[in-house]
């Protein structure tokens, strides 16, 4: 088995030579080296499928993958036999609303979520709509925090479940996760959150917060990509539909031969975060205040998208006013970040996110997202602010916007021809 | 988005930035695009007595390509009569950055942003 993990210390991770900063955190987090050390026995010598009774090789594999389960249960106060292995956010996001909207068609054909959910749960939705469900986009208030008595008006006795993220991926807003849970209690509603971006970041606890599911991804809590779990309730129990049908592994729900070393390494990156999430919260907001502080003393017109306090400490979105998002990336491109702008899709809007908070097109246009983790270092963060400032000075040095601003011009109130 | 070695080339090294005098009636200031569709690009053309731009500035609020497609009209249209700046097409300043079709728009601007200036300075010329 592996050591335990008091005994080692968090590693630092080299960055290759001439390779950029990585602040891209909310987009995927590389693997602890702890982690793959765990994985690594259960490629080769330690193969067997978990579902073999037979012998040997399947006894151990399955229970490798219970530890594991126990490890994730326990990151969220769950009980093991609650957690459904699946590919990642994804597949736990479509299950969990195709699943209980289907289940429950019968007596309940409504959904409520919100407009600045993560994709997999807007175009699910979008989906089941076209099935016949009718769904109740909530919308968000500037700050990006949903207006509970907005949500407590849209309950209907339709309402087979509410779904709303916990921390959002672009604007790192925590959501009143454990007052929407009481609330869909108490109206008879499930409450399913995508913890995606807070397993791992924020305490969170099941029961407490009368969560009935939960999706989780392996890889954004620094364990391996291609895992992800469904906490889904047993009492009171919550029935779903599956999507995937076979030999009715995960009590039916998803089945499939589990993938024993991702199990493992998803299990051992939630030990780690059990253990460590107190310490490196704390170490995350000092160089979160550190990044922001270093800007705003450094550069005028910025401004910070979402909520500052009720956010996971690993995230920065801030529009550069003036500037254009993928104009800036190109400035930083000893930095991996990522733009709200639109041209680095292949469509032209900007993020719907910051559109949702009311943001006008053109500061969504100005928008960068910073996102800082375990392996981050304050070094990382001092040449961040440098190498930011300079491409900003520049970028305005060459803005006719930031020129009419100087000139006390309300661009506002220029005509533009739209194209 | 993997860029053109050229449109890096402008993005680091813009030819020609800066302002001219607006009010001098030699120059020609065309303003086009829109914030919210993140991108706005000012080109000036001060143009000579025979009829031939002797200089011309930019100022553009976009993305690389944008700014690229910008730096390089101003290249083109030096030395150039307005009949002959008022020919350049869009489809040039792509080819020679190497546009992606999510960027044509890009070089429209720059095509559009020739013409509003020209379309300036004969106004002011009369």
């Amino acid at each position: 088995m592996t050591a335990a993990l008091s005994t080692k210390a968090c590693p630092t991770l080299t960055r290759p030579a001439g390779a950029p900063v990585y602040l891209d955190y909310q987009a995927t987090t590389p693997c602890d080296p702890r982690v793959v050390e765990t994985m690594l026995p259960w490629f080769t010598e330690k193969f067997g499928n978990p579902h073999s009774r037979n012998h040997r090789y399947g006894w151990e594999a399955e229970e490798a993958v219970e530890k594991a389960r126990e490890q994730i249960a326990e990151l969220i106060g769950a009980d093991a036999k609650e957690i459904i292995f699946t590919s990642g956010a994804t597949e736990s996001n479509n299950l969990a609303l195709k699943g209980v909207a289907h289940f429950y068609r019968e007596k309940k054909n409504h959904i409520i979520t919100v407009v600045t959910e993560h994709k997999c749960v807007l175009d699910t939705c979008r989906h089941l709509e076209q099935e016949g469900f009718k769904v109740t986009y909530l919308p968000v208030q500037a700050n990006g925090l949903i207006d509970m008595s907005e949500l407590e008006a849209a309950i209907t006795d339709q309402t087979a479940i509410v779904s709303v993220m916990t921390v959002n991926n672009e604007i790192g807003v925590i959501q009143p996760v454990a007052e929407i849970g009481a609330l869909c209690r108490k109206r008879g509603v499930f409450f399913h959150t995508d913890c995606a971006q807070a397993v791992g970041k924020v305490p969170l606890d099941v029961n407490a917060m009368n969560i009935d599911l939960m999706s989780i991804s392996a890889h954004k809590l620094y364990g391996p990509k291609g895992i992800g779990a469904l906490y889904v309730r047993r009492r009171p129990r919550v029935r779903l539909v599956p999507m995937i049908n076979g030999g009715g592994q995960e009590r039916g729900m998803r089945s499939g031969t589990l993938a024993t070393p991702l199990c493992v390494g998803f299990g051992e990156a939630c030990a780690i975060a059990k253990a460590e999430m107190a310490s490196e919260s704390e170490r995350l907001m000092g160089l979160r205040n550190r990044l922001l502080g270093g800007l705003r003393q450094r550069l005028p017109e910025i401004y910070v998208n979402g909520d500052l306090d009720s956010r996971v400490p690993g995230n920065l979105n801030i529009s550069f006013a003036f500037v254009e998002g993928e104009g800036l990336m190109m400035g930083v491109k000893d930095l991996a970040v990522s733009s709200g702008s639109a041209c680095t899709s292949a469509s032209l809007e900007p993020s719907y996110v910051l559109r949702a908070l009311g943001l006008d097109a053109e500061m969504a246009h100005t928008s960068l997202r910073f996102g800082l983790g375990r392996f981050t270092t304050g070094e990382d963060i001092d040449f961040a602010i440098d190498h930011i400032v300079q491409a900003v000075e520049h970028l305005r040095s060459m803005s006719p916007l930031w020129d009419m601003h100087l000139e006390g011009i309300d661009i506002k109130s220029i005509e533009w021809a739209e194209h | 988005m993997a860029y053109s070695d050229k449109v890096i080339d402008h993005y680091e090294h813009p030819r020609n930035v800066g302002a001219l005098d607006k009010d001098d009636g030699s120059v020609g200031t065309g303003l086009v695009g829109a914030p919210a569709c993140g991108d706005v690009m000012k080109l000036q053309i001060k143009v000579s007595p025979e009829g031939i731009i002797e200089d011309a500035k930019f100022k553009t609020f976009g993305c690389g390509s944008a700014i690229a497609s910008s730096s390089l009209v101003t290249e083109w249209v030096k030395g150039k009569t307005l009949d002959e700046a008022a020919s350049i097409k869009n489809t040039d300043i792509a080819q020679e950055l190497a546009l992606p079709p999510v960027k044509i728009h890009c070089s429209v601007l720059a095509e559009d942003a020739i013409k509003a200036a020209i379309a300036d300075y004969k106004k002011k010329s009369g």
